[in-house]
């Protein structure tokens, strides 16, 4: 019988580290994800985990306690967000390159410039090619089942994975969860057994030397491939989870989109709001729905086309700015996914919720209108837009009234090839 | 959709108290069934600052992960931020302005000078909270001012719920455990709506 209980994203990983009970903890807070290792912590003085918790000073070393922890054959885990995961940059690239598969809490927060603590993808975006599986959640309940899973997958796959979640929204908001009884869990995710690992008397090997440019790239091959091999693996878990819980998880949770004429593929937790809206609008009649993208690396290219296919027109969401010129880091991956397909759907960009910008159900309407728009006009229009922004070509007067007297359906949302030639 | 969604926002300052206050709401509508959220908003914290933090509470899961715009209450736990903050900005005609005050309903709804048409509660949480708990702490009589006000849970339930709770929150300070359940008793009773 599942347990009914109340926690924060934080707390709820925190806990399922307490279920996992890891062999090394390494941390270092940072706001959202300093709870985790604080919470953690207190389960190791209180005896209640027999895990080394080892409280480092610096990011930069977290992760590479967990990597020397893991390449000795240990079962590593850490938590941070944002600079902290800047931070180790360096490491996140060895570890993935030396097939350490270490579980990383990553709590969303913006990247400082300017100083900002609040939520965006920009800290795990910006680490998307470091080799790492990537998994969103849109809920408390989410995280905690993802962080079960992502042990094993990991495991499995020899890739490092992160289990994101935004902070505060999700790491500080306390709601409703139904968790796993401790001896499930224990089973669930197994002794971890390496076959090869450093302190193996009869095999012993070397991690992280030196790649020569005759094996870097063979290297680097493999660990493409092996980010291709993770996506059976990614399914299998979540099947073998779903058995355990009722709880279903794939790729990419698919919603009201079997006959929608118009959807949005986002991640995170503004999907439940985005929700909310197709909710609200269906009971008006319109046709809408929505894809909430749940493992970002690997890109789940030919599914999540497939399922894109169904509209005809989409919205692809990023919660991150790549600086690209043309779109955020999601949108350039998602629509490039349409390119060989012979009937594909308009697809424009929205970059929203930086730095924790608020997005609220009216937005999400604001957005739907514009879709219906395109589909009319048979145009897309600029495809690389913002939403939620103050736009220049306003005074800063007519801006405050705007904001003031913000009603639905007001759009809010401009794109920047426009903008870019008016102001 | 959710079904019988009750929101809720509160204003205070850093220090005060106002997230744990409504994370205890949370809690006790998660032991009276309810499906809870309750979240602060987070900016450059520090103490004295302008905290908001908010609540939803409902029979079903509800989906919506924004802030809150259209509360049913509010709760300033300073009434000092009357003065900077649009504390009734959104807020239902139909809801309830709950605020920390020894002043009347009366001159507070002077002083919003229109701004606000609904019900005004007053509690003086600061009395209260000074005469059980020796120190000013005024997020415990907030708290059991919202409960009765909004009936979001019964009464009774909620004595019960928090008294366990504070338990918790204070495993090796009874004495405060016995104060807060004060606070909280002496609100149900005192409180006064207009």
């Amino acid at each position: 019988m599942a347990i009914r209980d109340r926690k924060s994203g934080n707390a709820a990983v925190a806990y399922a580290m307490k279920q996992i009970n890891p062999d090394v903890v390494g941390a270092f807070p940072i706001t959202p994800s300093t709870e985790i290792p604080e919470y953690f912590s207190k389960y190791v003085a209180d005896g209640q985990v027999d895990t080394e918790f080892i409280a480092v000073e610096s990011e930069h070393s977290a992760m590479s306690t967990c990597i020397g922890a893991s390449a000795a054959g240990a079962r590593a885990m850490t938590a941070t967000s944002s600079a902290g995961l800047a931070y180790m940059w360096e490491l996140l690239y060895v570890a993935a390159s030396s097939r350490l598969p270490i579980t990383m809490a990553v709590v969303n927060r913006a990247l400082t410039g300017p100083i900002n603590i609040n939520n965006d993808h920009s800290d795990s975006m910006g680490a998307r090619d470091s080799g790492w599986i990537q998994i969103y959640a849109e809920t408390n309940q989410e995280v905690y089942d993802n962080f079960i899973q992502a042990v094993i997958i990991s495991e499995r796959c020899r890739i490092p994975i992160m289990v994101c979640q935004d902070g505060f929204i999700t790491s500080h908001g306390v709601s409703n969860i139904e968790l796993i009884e401790d001896e499930k869990v224990k089973e669930f995710v197994g002794e971890y057994e390496p076959e090869n690992y450093l302190l193996k008397a009869e095999n012993p090997l070397a991690v992280g030397p030196y790649g020569t440019s005759p094996y870097y790239m063979e290297i680097k091959r493999e660990q493409a491939q092996a980010m291709k091999d993770s996506m059976p693996v990614i399914l299998d878990v979540a099947k073998k989870f779903e058995s355990m819980t009722g709880r279903k998880y794939r790729f990419f949770e698919e919603y009201m989109m079997d006959d929608a004429d118009v959807a949005l593929v986002v991640m995170g937790s503004s999907a439940g709001t985005g929700k909310e809206a197709v909710d609200r609008l269906r009971a008006e009649g319109k046709k809408v729905g929505l894809i909430k993208l749940r493992v970002f690396r690997p890109f789940p290219r030919r599914p999540l086309a497939a399922a894109m296919c169904k509209v005809k027109a989409v919205a692809i969401m990023d919660k991150a700015e790549s600086f690209s010129n043309s779109g955020g880091p999601l949108f350039n991956e998602a629509r490039s996914s349409l390119y060989d397909l012979p009937d594909k759907p308009y697809a424009v960009n929205y970059i929203y919720g930086l730095g924790g910008r608020d997005i609220r159900v009216e937005d999400f309407y604001d957005i739907y209108k514009d879709l219906y728009v395109i589909c009319e006009n048979d145009d897309p229009g600029d495809v690389y837009r913002y939403l939620g922004v103050r736009d220049s070509r306003y005074t800063t007067e007519e801006q405050r009234m705007m904001e003031e007297e913000y009603k639905p359906g007001a759009a809010r949302s401009y794109g920047m090839d426009k903008q870019a030639y008016e102001v | 959709m959710c079904n019988n969604m009750v929101e809720f926002r509160w204003h205070g300052r850093g220090g005060q108290g106002a997230k744990t206050a409504c994370l205890f709401l949370a809690e006790a509508a998660f032991n009276s069934g309810k499906d809870v959220q309750g979240f602060p908003e987070y900016g450059p914290e520090r103490m004295g600052a302008p905290i908001t933090a908010y609540n939803r509470i409902s029979d079903s899961h509800c989906k919506v992960h924004s802030n809150i715009y259209n509360p049913d209450y509010v709760v300033v736990v300073d009434e000092t931020l009357l003065k900077t903050v649009n504390v009734t900005k959104g807020l239902s005609k139909e809801g309830a302005l709950i605020i920390n005050t020894n002043r009347t309903a009366k001159e507070i709804r002077e002083e919003l000078n229109g701004a606000y048409e609904g019900k005004i509660c007053t509690v003086d949480a600061e009395k209260i909270s000074v005469e059980t708990l020796g120190k000013y702490f005024p997020n415990t009589p907030m708290l059991a001012a919202a409960v009765k006000v909004s009936k979001v849970i019964e009464t009774e339930q909620f004595i019960k719920d928090m008294e366990e709770s504070f338990r918790q929150k204070f495993p090796t300070k009874p004495h405060l455990v016995e104060g807060n359940m004060q606070a909280l008793k002496r609100t149900l009773k005192e409180f006064k709506a207009d």
